[in-house]
């Protein structure tokens, strides 16, 4: 699809077995309404979620303004508490996950030779729920007492307190939900149905192997996060006592139900990341993936262990010592497949060949900045040690650096390495280099100095703190003031031209060593892509004949 | 070797000292670059000097440990920051000097190799080991950290929103109880954006006072939504679950005055419900005991004794500021979803058993807590001065009579 | 018609054309969350949008699948496409399961774990009267600890869920019937079991509505009692939900069989229909046993 704003669709027609279908473009509006093409719906994904990037931006900034100076200047507490919660709700349900969402639309059917997603309709049902969802949690704001503030992990019994817009966030959820789960079908059903022959399992892009067990994970607790906050519902309005104590229920069961949603949800965060690195970091060392079945089987060890650690959220509810031991050693076993994929990466780069194009920069930024959040998490998971850090600062670095350096680096890593092959144009190499290095410093500024603050006690989801904390909280609001400007930057200067078509024109493989049939058609890629299946050599990264 | 061994033995090869002069090198590096911000920032700001037993200006580090969990804590963090330290120093330095090497602008070519069963294997192999290094000594002081058998002292706290209630259940002291709530000025400050003092968001008007080097077992519940009981020195910290009870302990081995906050996010004053532990002596707990017993005493509430208007009026300020003014404010105006009080039907009301309801048991599912935990006199003051305040010039009255007879 | 007859025609996999089904659904659902969100915090008018958006919906959704039916009945779904049927019907049935296990999960830790250690001696500072007995209705004690539930009775086995128990588990047979008979060709046979089917289906949800009615009226059970009504009506309530939208489904499929559509070979849409009437049956044997019986 060539330069998104272009009202014609698509300009070269020379994919490999694109048949003359040009009855089925849709033009203008229509196309992007009732688009049932993986790319323009891809597309659509990916805008969607830079809108809600830069929306919960402006909310963090917020925070960050706020929490420049001790003493209360700009917000109250009660509308600080709604920033925090609105920010958390908006970048993890509007901003990751439907960007990988984009990701996978755009890039799965590319890469194992589909036509386009499994079932097409529902793919845009997917994304159209996305809207509705969005305007009722951004509406929140509006509603009288104003949005949800009971934090994005919405425990009970403060969600009770809180007021008409709690029950507007929770169907916005189930709405997400419903999406997430479709979209997970999706993605589940194209990949194991729709491969083109050839492409084995043991021969997909690890992208697609990332996302194929993401999908599960989702398909598998997406449902218990719907179970939880309909009982939040029902306690709410309905005179149920699940989480009311009067009634014989229990406030911490909904802790035990919305983590065994919550953490296989930071991993679906962060799987399909590393897929995109994946992609990347051979492509610009020019040597193969190192131990890719080794990845595969680390990325899936992951998703499994993941169904187990839940309860290290929970150290400080109060326990019983056996509950803390088996959590605290089964959140610490997920270092293990962890470090495999990190050591896979770097025995890649290992006497390769490299060059450092911003996709590069990101890939390799994230491997060292994820993997300093991967070592706060691991020290998070000694349980006497949560015991001083939970619920301060130092968790708000933690994941941070591995939502952020991991899960947000990773994604401009794939923009950098594919929007050559959306847009057809190549972004410019120094503007690229420019937003890597002032994101990866003022990310650092941002973020480094609350691991201090936490180790010295600052409670998190504080609207006001003492005078001891300043200096490390001016710090990091600055940091964030300048992250936010290299951003805006991206937006503005990198994604704004290209989907403008602005830019040197991108050859078919703008990567000497990248690998996979997306660079088998052209750049930007037609319309219709591999209407019939493409023969493929034997390692199915080339279509031959 | 136990752990405290170990404490001694990192203490010997001065792992602290190097780690002190490491953190006084940072501490400078962050000065400068804080010095910058704060001229950046042009604005004048009060000093503020280090809080004993509360944190400390650019504090690096977990708080100087006054228990044995606290340091045990510390003694992890120290092992887990070595242990990922070397890791990342060593798995970095392989990256980066690969990075620098193998670049294609050096001329590099690239290998082929792709995987090798041998290696793949170690490094999956050597990580669990590693991972079970960490594990073994943390497994310990889990354990310690839940033994709460043989307490010499129980104290319950209990989280309000936005208060927290301590009461002495066993062991000397048994029976004394109070409210511990933020100074009210320290909440003005906030509001005005103009904070100041070293103690700022840490001053209480009643301390938990307990002994030194005495087990205390602290029982966490709460009232209304959940609060988390934290004081970093202690290396305790303990969500406080309403309906439910959780315990903890600690065992404090120097005297002084030891603060935290709330560390659950429990609603708008999450911010300011602090927590400050005041440790003394045996003989100044027990003289302390002693005042508490004859002010109990004094301050019994004689339920038939009938109050004058002033007295309750005098009283009854007082109640309203350090309760109620936090949401319905100073002028009785309420804010946003908060009800007026100013001219409120309710208050208004003749009939005084609605208000009084509403106050014991609170509204809507505890948006409106309930207040049942103050004392009958308090209610009492507390009701006749909304009724009497602002623009509610009812000349009604509330006895303590009334109240007991609303409790039942 | 069958697909088989245009196998010339069949494309190596069928990918509609734009379609405006899905952002219409999804208009409907915007009013649906508005309406809900606003009705249940009193505001008369959300119950105007929410049924507003739900007859919206639903006029949509039967649009698109009229449309998926035709293309269906019109040869486009080759093998393939009816391979994704089979795969994300599966995957759509274990996501339900995961929902159910989130109101499992809610039973099991209330009965094994919060109620008891409501009712243990640590807990007797707060709530010295109540003995924690499941369900908390014992006899003599306090049916929630803060006295606030009126005492009720529980929901035992007998007789109703076990009659429930027996038109399920017939009706899982009666549409084994029907599919053997589709499978053999006997077209009328299978629409005769079908109807067996969805009528059992619907005295299914017949007692269930009266099982509702008797507690209600005669077991003083609510939605309100404690944490035991919480978690019987929503786990029954969620099934019986479940029951409906399966009975609606074979419905369609019946209807569906007697305008002549699908074929002794390929009939996914009758077996995708019974494998989630079968999830739902399975569902209600997990709920006997750990609801009622236990
Ligand atoms: C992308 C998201 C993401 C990812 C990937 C992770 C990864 C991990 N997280 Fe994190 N986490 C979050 C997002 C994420 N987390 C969020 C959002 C929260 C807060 C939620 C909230 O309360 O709001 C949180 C909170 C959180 C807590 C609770 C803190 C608290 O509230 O008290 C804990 C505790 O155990 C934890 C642990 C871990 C661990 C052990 C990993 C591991 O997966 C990390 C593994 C990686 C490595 C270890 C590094 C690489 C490995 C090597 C180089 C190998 C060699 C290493 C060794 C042998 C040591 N996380
Ligand atoms: C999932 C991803 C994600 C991402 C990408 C971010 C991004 C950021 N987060 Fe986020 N954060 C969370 C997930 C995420 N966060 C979660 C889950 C929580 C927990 C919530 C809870 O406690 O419930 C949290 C909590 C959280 C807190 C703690 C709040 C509290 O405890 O009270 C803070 C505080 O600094 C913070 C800051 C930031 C900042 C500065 C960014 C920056 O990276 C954002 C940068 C982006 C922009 C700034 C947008 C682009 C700019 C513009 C549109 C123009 C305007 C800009 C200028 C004028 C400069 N976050
Ligand atoms: Cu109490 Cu936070
Ligand atoms: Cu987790």
């Amino acid at each position: 699809m060539s330069a998104v704003l272009d009202p014609h669709g698509h300009a070269g027609h020379a994919g490999h077995g694109d048949h003359a279908h040009d009855d089925h473009h849709p033009h203008g509006w229509r196309r992007w309404l009732f688009a049932t093409n993986h790319k323009d719906i891809g597309t659509m994904y990916l805008v969607f979620s830079l809108t809600m990037f830069m929306i919960g931006g402006v909310l963090a900034l917020g925070i960050r303004a706020e929490l420049f100076q001790p003493g209360l200047q700009l917000v109250n507490p009660e509308l600080f508490n709604q920033l925090t919660t609105m920010h958390g709700l908006i970048m993890v349900f509007g901003a990751i996950m439907p960007a990988f969402v984009g990701f996978a639309n755009w890039m799965v059917p590319l890469q194992i030779g589909a036509a386009d997603m499994a079932f097409a309709r529902m793919n845009n049902f997917s994304f159209w729920l996305l809207i509705p969802a969005a305007l009722m949690l951004v509406g929140s704001f509006f509603m009288p007492g104003g949005a949800p503030a009971a934090g994005w992990t919405l425990y009970a019994p403060l969600t009770l307190q809180m007021g008409p817009s709690m029950d507007a966030g929770i169907f916005a959820m189930h709405i997400l939900g419903a999406s997430s789960i479709m979209g997970s079908i999706n993605i589940v059903v194209t990949i194991l149905n729709m491969r083109a022959p050839g492409m084995t399992l043991m021969k997909m892009p690890l992208f697609c192997w990332t996302w194929l067990i993401t999908a599960y994970l989702l398909i598998a607790v997406m449902p218990v996060l719907a179970g939880a906050i309909t009982m939040t519902l029902t306690d709410r309005h309905f005179g149920t006592s699940f989480f009311s104590p009067a009634g014989g229920g229990d406030p911490v069961m909904y802790q035990h139900i919305f983590w065994f949603f919550g953490h296989p949800e930071v991993y679906i965060m962060i799987l399909p990341a590393f897929g995109i690195v994946s992609a990347i970091i051979p492509a610009f060392a020019r040597k193969r993936l190192f131990g890719y079945t080794s990845m595969v089987y680390a990325t899936a060890s992951i998703a499994i262990l993941s169904f187990i650690v839940w309860a290290h959220h929970m150290f400080t509810t109060g326990m019983p010592v056996t509950g803390q031991l088996f959590f605290m050693y089964a959140t610490m076993l997920i270092a293990v497949p962890t470090g495999v994929k990190i050591f896979n990466w770097i025995a890649t780069m290992w006497r390769g060949s490299m060059t450092f194009e911003t996709p590069m920069l990101f890939a390799v930024g994230f491997i060292f900045v994820f993997t300093m959040g991967g070592f706060t998490g691991l020290i998070l998971s000694v349980a006497p040690i949560d015991i001083q850090l939970q619920d301060t600062y130092y968790v708000v670095a933690h994941f941070h650096y591995v939502l952020v350096a991991g899960s947000l680096y990773a994604m401009f890593a794939g923009f950098y390495y594919w929007a050559p092959k959306w847009t057809g144009v190549m972004y410019s190499e120094t503007r690229g280099k420019i937003h890597f290095w002032g994101s990866l410093i003022f990310f650092n500024v941002t973020f480094f100095p609350m691991h201090f603050l936490g180790l010295a006690g600052m409670p998190r989801r504080y609207a006001d703190y003492p005078m001891q904390f300043t200096d490390f909280n001016m710090l990091a609001s600055v940091g964030a003031f300048g992250f936010g400007l290299m951003q805006v930057y991206f937006v503005l200067f990198i994604v704004i031209p290209a989907m403008r078509g602005k830019g040197e024109k991108a050859p078919q493989k703008p990567w000497e060593a990248a690998e996979g049939l997306e660079w088998e058609v052209p750049s930007p890629a037609p319309f219709h892509t591999f209407e019939t299946p493409p023969k493929l050599d034997a390692s199915a990264t080339r279509i031959v004949g | 070797m136990g752990l405290v061994g170990l404490v001694e033995a990192s203490k010997k090869m001065r792992i602290n000292v190097l780690w002190n002069s490491a953190r006084r090198e940072v501490a400078r590096l962050s000065l400068g670059a804080a010095a910058w911000t704060a001229t950046t920032a042009a604005m004048a700001r009060n000093a503020v000097n280090d809080l004993p037993g509360g944190p400390a200006v650019r504090q690096l580090d977990l708080h100087p440990p006054v228990t044995r969990i606290a340091e045990s804590q510390i003694w992890l963090h120290y092992l887990m920051l070595a242990i990922c330290t070397v890791i990342f120093v060593a798995v970095f330095g392989v990256m980066f000097y690969s990075i620098l090497k193998h670049r294609k602008s050096k001329g590099a070519k690239s290998a082929t190799f792709h995987e090798s069963v041998g290696v793949e294997i170690a490094w999956t192999v050597v990580p669990f080991l590693i991972v079970i290094l960490m594990a073994l000594p943390a497994t310990k002081v889990v354990v310690a950290m839940k033994d709460t058998t043989n307490s010499d002292l129980t104290i319950k706290a209990t989280g309000y929103q936005w208060k927290w209630g301590y009461d002495y259940l066993k062991g000397e002291g048994e029976g004394i109880g109070f409210v511990s709530t933020l100074d009210a000025s320290h909440r003005e400050m906030s509001d005005a954006g103009q904070p100041a003092g070293d103690n700022y968001l840490f001053k209480v008007d009643n301390p938990l006072v307990v002994p030194v080097n005495k087990k205390i077992r602290i029982i966490t519940t709460a009232d209304d939504v959940i609060h988390a009981w934290m004081v970093p020195a202690f290396g305790v910290k303990q969500d406080a679950i309403p309906g439910f009870v959780r315990d903890t302990w600690f065992r404090a081995e120097k005297t002084g005055d030891f603060y935290g906050q709330c560390a659950e996010l429990c609603g708008k004053e999450h911010a300011y419900m602090p927590i400050h532990v005041k440790v003394v002596t045996q003989q100044e707990y027990t003289a302390w005991v002693e005042g508490e017993r004859k002010k109990l005493a004094a301050k019994a509430d004689d339920p038939s004794k009938v109050w004058t208007q002033e007295e309750l009026l005098a009283k009854g300020e007082k109640v309203y500021a350090a309760n109620c003014a936090a949401c319905h404010q100073a002028n009785g105006k309420g804010a946003g979803p908060i009800k007026a009080l100013d001219g409120s039907p309710v208050v208004l009301d003749a009939d005084k058993a609605h208000q009084i309801a509403i106050v014991l048991n609170g509204q809507n599912n505890g948006a409106m807590p309930a207040w049942k935990q103050l004392s009958d006199s308090e209610i009492a003051a507390v009701i006749t001065f909304t009724k009497n305040s602002w623009s509610n010039k009812t000349g009604q009255i509330v006895q303590p009579a009334d109240i007991v007879a609303a409790r039942k | 018609m069958s697909a088989a007859s245009h196998q010339g025609t069949t494309p190596y996999y069928f990918v509609p054309g734009p379609s405006r089904h899905p952002v219409l659904a999804s208009v409907g659902l915007f009013f649906v969350i508005l309406g809900a969100g606003q009705w249940i915090n009193g505001h008369g008018w959300g119950a105007y949008s929410l049924l507003f958006g739900l007859l919206w919906w639903a006029f949509v959704l039967q649009q698109w699948f009229r449309e998926a039916i035709g293309e269906s009945e019109g040869g486009l779904y080759g093998d393939r496409v009816d391979v994704s049927f089979r795969w994300s019907m599966s995957w759509f049935i274990f996501s339900e399961v995961m929902f159910f296990a989130a109101f499992f999960g809610a039973l099991y830790w209330a009965r094994v774990h919060a109620v008891p250690s409501l009712g243990s001696l640590d807990n007797a500072v707060l709530w010295p009267d109540f003995k924690g007995g499941w369900p908390s209705a014992v006899p003599g004690a306090t049916a929630s600890p803060a006295g606030i539930v009126e005492p009720f009775y529980t929901m035992g086995p007998w007789p109703l869920p076990t009659i429930n128990t027996a038109l399920l588990l017939t009706s899982g047979v009666t549409l084994t019937i029907a599919h053997h008979a589709l499978v053999a060709g006997q077209r009328s046979k299978t629409i005769l079991w079908m109807w067996i089917t969805v009528l059992l289906g619907i005295t299914f949800l017949g007692v269930q509505a009266y099982e509702y009615w008797h507690a209600y009226n005669e077991l003083n059970l609510k939605l309100s009692s404690g944490i035991y009504g919480s978690t019987f009506f929503m786990l029954t309530g969620f099934h019986g939900f479940h029951v409906f939208v399966g009975m609606l489904m074979l419905l369609f499929i019946t209807i569906r069989l007697m305008k002549g559509h699908f074929t002794p070979e390929r009939h996914f849409g009758f077996e995708g229909a019974a494998w989630y009437w079968h999830f739902v049956d399975v569902v209600w044997l997990g709920l006997y046993i750990v609801v009622y019986w236990m």
